[in-house]
């Protein structure tokens, strides 16, 4: 089974999770080989997305990657412990996909991928400052582009 | 070559969304695309952190606005395996039927841009009369048409009212009657073949790359459905099929939908054949609301049926255990329960009143469906409280869309409309 | 008594003329974003139908519209886009404001979205509703109906 040569060859700690998916915790630096192994029989990289855990735990992100196999009919959850200021390695030269999902995460995080051909922002405009999905983001704090006609909110 | 810079821009005439291509023209030929979207994005993820996990329902109505009822049954799914509670039978058989209800709207609103976009506008006025007999359904029964919050945590909100045969039967010959004009209008019309055959055209590698799921990645003839794959709710115990394509051009993705919608029919007449009959709703003697006040206040109990308010309808105790799980912890307890004993009242309070409220256990889950457009599943991240501490989409339109900028590149600018219009963009799951 | 200036009796005839002729044509250019946009294409299909109000040519492009109709949430990210959209259009022109979500921001009182269009260019007609029924769009329809029949025009060069 590829999942246990893999648990034994990157020494990666197992998880639990309400839903029955393996999950699995990678140091950054083995990402790209593990990926690389996984991609023969995982086909389909479903999702890249973050959790911002400001306070609770030392390394502040966590970015998580949803992985499914046709064939196997089976899924795998991998997730990164990122630090505040540091870089992980992109996937966009495996999926396709990967160029706009991590674009995303970046938009909303902050979080930087290294080598990634186009990083910028895809859900909101060059103008805009902060990353709102953090925690310390406020939830109304505005940007208008354009002056307004009135106060936004009284 | 001189090269010309052209901006399909935020507002334009398809009916799908605000997107914008900004396209490098030589000629009428394009070089170069870029996409550019999140014109709609309106902070779903952020909202739903600052709100409890019955008030993001919702919110969840208008992420994919044309088939509401399948983001609903994915969130709830996906708090319902968070919890550890089952729904009851007659729950799922409703679920289902709804659920495919909403598949047809949305393949039915998918269809006919497709053809208005092209210039046949009877197309989109057969396809929208069909969706209004639909939509008289979700009326009677939800009490709106569009936006309707009818998937609950543990169950569903209101049971079928009386007539829910009659109205299901028209709606299906009117949605036959529609599929059968429209087929004998597109599908083999000269015009629209040349327009749509070998147009937009992507293998199953590319495919599989892109990450497509749905309609889109089954019109290039690779078997993946989350019905048949992972079945959820009664799906293993109903017989359909699941249409393939071959080229996985713009008219294979149009065949595979019109077809779906049939298959759609199917999974409905089964099920309601299959789900058990309601509970009559006998005349009994009925009680006043303030007949029972009154009798209260000299210290007697009133028997009797209470007579509840008429946008109550569908949820009265009789029904109540059909329709929604019975755990006292985390869901809300029948109307008459709340209104005539105290433990009713307690437990009501107790799951309304902010800082109580429906606390999950700490965890994380991901839940897939079958969406209109593909997988779709939530991912929730609970940390013991009342309010989720992350909730996040898997938006499968965010996948497709990736792919547009490479499959315009190379062809005409006239296109760029049948092939954006058949990959079914919807903004408010596009941009969250 | 509170006549304007330059009006009187033939004027007032012409003006009812022209109030009428232009109230039964109403060429409109939907701005639509969101959810509101299928209740925007009930309304304009054959069952609660528009065009028998004279309303039902939709004109893609501003300079040859009315009414602007703006359907669905509006983002920060999109208003520059409306602003210009809106300055495009030639007088004189009306603007609906279709759906709680550009009457006030609706749901999402959040980072993202502007709270009510009315922060952004001026507006006539206010449509409640998330979404409305066609019912609520066509009661509205009347009412620009009516604004549009009595509007006055400026009959003299002297201010």
């Amino acid at each position: 089974m590829v999942l246990e040569e893999v648990e034994r060859e990157f020494s990666l700690g197992k998880k639990d999770a309400a839903d029955g998916i393996p999950t699995y915790y990678c140091p950054g630096e083995n990402l790209f080989p593990l990926m690389e192994k996984l991609k023969k029989d995982f086909e389909v990289l479903l999702d890249i997305t973050a959790v911002d855990y400001l306070g609770k735990k030392e390394k502040r992100f966590e970015v998580v990657y949803h992985l499914l196999s046709l064939s196997g009919k089976m899924r795998v959850r991998v997730k990164v412990e990122v630090g505040e200021g540091e870089k992980i390695a992109t996937l966009s030269s495996l999926w396709k996909n990967a160029n706009w999902l991590e674009r995303e995460v970046y938009d909303m995080f902050g979080i930087e991928f290294e080598g990634h051909p186009d990083l910028r922002r895809i859900l909101l405009y060059p103008e805009f400052e902060g990353h709102p999905l953090r925690k310390d983001y406020p939830l109304k704090k505005s940007q208008p582009r354009i002056k307004l006609l009135r106060p936004e909110r009284k | 070559m001189e090269k010309m810079l052209l901006n399909i821009g935020p507002s334009h005439p398809a009916m799908h969304g605000t997107i914008q291509i900004k396209v490098e023209l030589d000629g009428e030929r394009i070089i170069k695309a870029d996409v550019e979207i999140g014109y709609l994005h309106r902070g779903f993820e952020k909202t739903a952190e600052h709100r409890t996990y019955m008030q993001v329902i919702p919110y969840t109505d208008r992420l994919n606005y044309v088939s509401p009822l399948l983001n609903n049954l994915a969130y709830a799914m996906a708090v319902e395996k968070l919890l550890g509670i089952e729904v009851p039978p007659r729950a799922q058989w409703l679920r289902m039927i709804f659920g495919e209800i909403s598949r047809i709207t949305d393949h039915l609103t998918c269809i006919a841009p497709i053809g208005m976009e092209l210039g046949a506008f009877t197309v989109f006025l057969y396809a929208i009369k069909a969706r209004e007999y639909l939509w008289d359904v979700l009326d009677a029964t939800t009490g709106a048409r569009l936006t309707t919050s009818y998937i609950r945590i543990g169950g569903v909100r209101a049971d079928v009212p009386e007539n829910f045969e009659d109205l299901m039967k028209k709606a299906l010959a009117e949605t036959r009657k529609s599929v059968r004009d429209i087929h004998g209008l597109l599908s083999r019309n000269p015009i629209f073949l040349k327009r749509t055959r070998g147009i937009g055209v992507v293998s199953q590698e590319d495919a599989l790359s892109y990450g497509f799921t749905g309609p889109v990645l089954r019109s290039t003839g690779y078997y993946y459905d989350v019905r048949k794959a992972f079945p959820y709710l009664y799906y293993d115990e109903i017989d359909f099929e699941v249409p393939l394509g071959e080229r996985g051009d713009n008219y294979d993705r149009y065949m595979v939908r019109m077809k779906e919608i049939e298959q759609s029919m199917r999974i409905i007449e089964q099920a309601m054949e299959k789900m058990e009959k309601g509970p009559v709703r006998n005349e009994d003697e009925v009680v006043e609301a303030y007949e029972a006040i009154k009798a209260a206040q000299e210290g007697k109990y009133r028997e009797g049926k209470l007579k509840l308010n008429p946008n109550l309808e569908g949820m009265e105790k009789e029904v109540y255990h059909l329709i929604m799980a019975r755990v006292p912890r985390y869901i809300l307890p029948p109307k008459e329960d709340l209104y005539r004993t105290m433990e009713g009242m307690i437990r009501h309070f107790k799951l309304i009143m902010s800082g109580h409220g429906l606390r999950p256990p700490a965890g994380e889950v991901y839940v897939p469906v079958e969406g209109g457009n593909g997988e779709l599943g939530f991912y929730i991240v609970s940390d013991g409280t009342d309010r989720p501490y992350r909730v996040h989409l898997r938006a499968p339109v965010f996948s497709i869309m990736s792919a547009l900028a490479e499959m315009i590149e190379g062809h005409y600018i006239a296109d760029v409309v049948p092939t954006f219009a058949s990959l079914n963009m919807i903004g408010g799951e596009l941009d969250r | 008594m509170g006549k304007m200036k330059g009006e009187n009796f033939v004027t007032t005839t012409v003006e009812s003329l022209i109030g009428w002729a232009r109230k039964y044509s109403i060429f409109q250019y939907p701005f639509v974003t969101a959810c509101c946009g299928m209740e925007y294409m009930a309304a304009a299909a054959s069952h609660f139908d528009i065009d028998r109000f004279g309303a039902g040519l939709t004109r893609f492009t501003p300079r040859q519209a009315d009414v602007l109709f703006v359907v669905g949430t509006i983002s920060h990210k999109l208003a520059p886009v409306l602003r210009r959209v809106y300055e495009q259009m030639t007088e004189p022109k009306w603007v609906v404001a279709f759906g709680t979500c550009t009457v006030t921001g609706g749901l999402y009182d959040n980072y993202a979205t502007v709270q009510g269009i009315d922060a952004i260019i001026p507006v006539d007609i206010y449509i409640p509703g998330c979404p409305p029924r066609p019912e609520t769009v066509l009661d509205a329809l009347i009412k620009l109906q009516e604004k549009i029949r009595k509007e006055k025009q400026k009959w003299s060069l002297r201010k």
